[in-house]
């Protein structure tokens, strides 16, 4: 979701409040070009969404320091989600982690499939600045954690968009190494892929937006699928 | 409930925005304030949860708040931290709190599958009669961020379990507590803080 765009945060706020009253247990909002393009996320929209909201909300984007987090903190959110700031310097995780707790700390990791191993992406919200971060994704899942990352939501890219299903090998490769919550992203098109992922990559949520946003899935229909496969949902 | 006023009592620092919103959504304005008077003549008293036990019972005893909030009549509600307030001490710091419960906030024991700090959507087992529950069926999620958390005992009225069984809602005479966070548990929530402030 873009936050610049004052055109469509009608659409946004319209969106949370559907996702609300469906049952989304928590939203992410990204500002996906704020990296890019040097910007932070504008908080009177964290504001507005922080008060149509209560269910617990993250922002992701152009966070590059402890004061940006703290507006979008003090604006309503629950969490602050760092990617490509936290690549360019690590030391801001400790940062936020000491300043707020780990728990409003979340780390998102752009991650490719090269072959023999998996390996983070920086600045993916550009296609013309996307690069390879110099970086193995299961050593920056352990050092993010290592200096205070709450969470880590696991971007699979190969997969993400084209809803064929959550990257199983490669969550449960990060699974392994990652005793702080982990939630799948990318790929999500059909309930089993969300029950892929619970039950064979052992991840603690799943994060879903294209299967939603185009109405293909309702969330209350997919937790009554999940729950009858005997995964825990609150309803 | 526009003729509540609400005070919340301001610890310094805390992220009460979403609080604030919350309450608002209710119809009630709030007021923030670490004024002993103004909370004194408020008809409904929220201590919110600020960072850590020691550093929080720090900035109420500079503000004389650690004489004045247990000596109130009207209905005071702690969340998550402020819940841990109300009772004798706490292991975070550690320090002694506000003495209006018996009981001591211990840090929670994390387990595989089950990271500390405790994020995230849990049950609530209501286990005694509390205005707060009015309403509440078993089961029921709520939204919970802790690392710390009261044994089951004597004042509580709700428990959950995360490995260990905890207290998640306690209450004693005008003082209640909730371990989880109202203001981001969606309809559960919202009807928790409108029964707060259906009390007088």
């Amino acid at each position: 979701m873009r936050f610049r765009d004052h055109r469509v945060v009608g659409g946004i706020l319209d969106l949370a409040a559907r996702y609300r009253d469906q049952g989304a247990d928590e939203l992410v909002f990204y500002d996906i070009t704020a990296s890019p393009e040097d910007r932070v996320v504008d908080r009177t929209w964290v504001e507005r969404v922080a008060a149509l909201l209560d269910i617990p909300f993250c922002v992701a984007g152009g966070i590059r320091s402890v004061a940006d987090a703290e507006a979008v903190l003090a604006a309503g959110a629950e969490k602050i989600s760092v990617n490509s700031p936290a690549l360019a310097d690590p030391s801001l995780i400790d940062e936020l982690s000491r300043r707020f707790g780990a728990q409003c700390v979340v780390v998102g990791i752009d991650s490719v499939d090269v072959g023999d191993e998996y390996r983070v992406q920086q600045f993916t919200g550009d296609p013309s600045r996307t690069r390879d971060a110099g970086r193995r994704t299961v050593d920056w899942v352990r050092e993010a954690i290592d200096r205070g990352a709450g969470e880590i939501v696991l971007n699979c890219m190969g997969s993400d968009g084209v809803r064929r299903g959550y990257d199983i090998a490669q969550l449960w490769a990060v699974r392994r190494e990652c005793q702080v919550p982990l939630v799948a992203s990318g790929g999500a098109g059909a309930v089993e892929h969300f029950a892929a992922a619970f039950i064979e990559a052992g991840v603690d949520a799943a994060l879903a937006a294209s299967v939603f946003h185009c109405g293909e899935l309702e969330i209350p229909t997919l937790k009554a699928e999940l729950a009858e496969r005997g995964i825990e949902v609150r309803r | 409930m526009s003729r509540c006023d609400v005070v919340i009592v301001d610890g310094g620092g805390a992220n009460i925005a979403s609080l604030r919103f919350a309450l608002a959504r209710l119809g009630v304005d709030s007021t923030l304030s670490a004024e002993p008077d103004r909370i004194g003549r408020a008809s409904h008293v929220i201590l919110p949860g600020v960072g850590a036990a020691a550093g929080a019972m720090r900035r109420l005893r500079a503000a004389g708040l650690d004489r004045l909030l247990p000596t109130l009549n009207q209905p005071v509600l702690g969340i998550c931290l402020g819940m841990q307030l109300l009772f004798d001490a706490s292991a975070e710091g550690p320090t002694d709190c506000l003495g209006l419960m018996r009981g001591r906030a211990v840090r929670l024991r994390s387990a595989p599958g089950k990271p500390v700090p405790h994020m995230g959507w849990n049950t609530l087992e209501p286990g005694g009669e509390s205005p707060l529950l009015r309403g509440a069926q078993p089961g029921e999620r709520a939204y919970f961020v802790h690392s710390y958390a009261l044994p089951v005992g004597e004042y509580t009225r709700a428990s959950t379990d995360y490995g260990t069984r905890f207290s998640a809602c306690v209450q004693i005479r005008n003082f209640h507590g909730v371990q989880f966070h109202p203001e981001r548990s969606g309809k559960v929530g919202a009807r928790v803080l409108a029964n707060f402030l259906a009390c007088d």
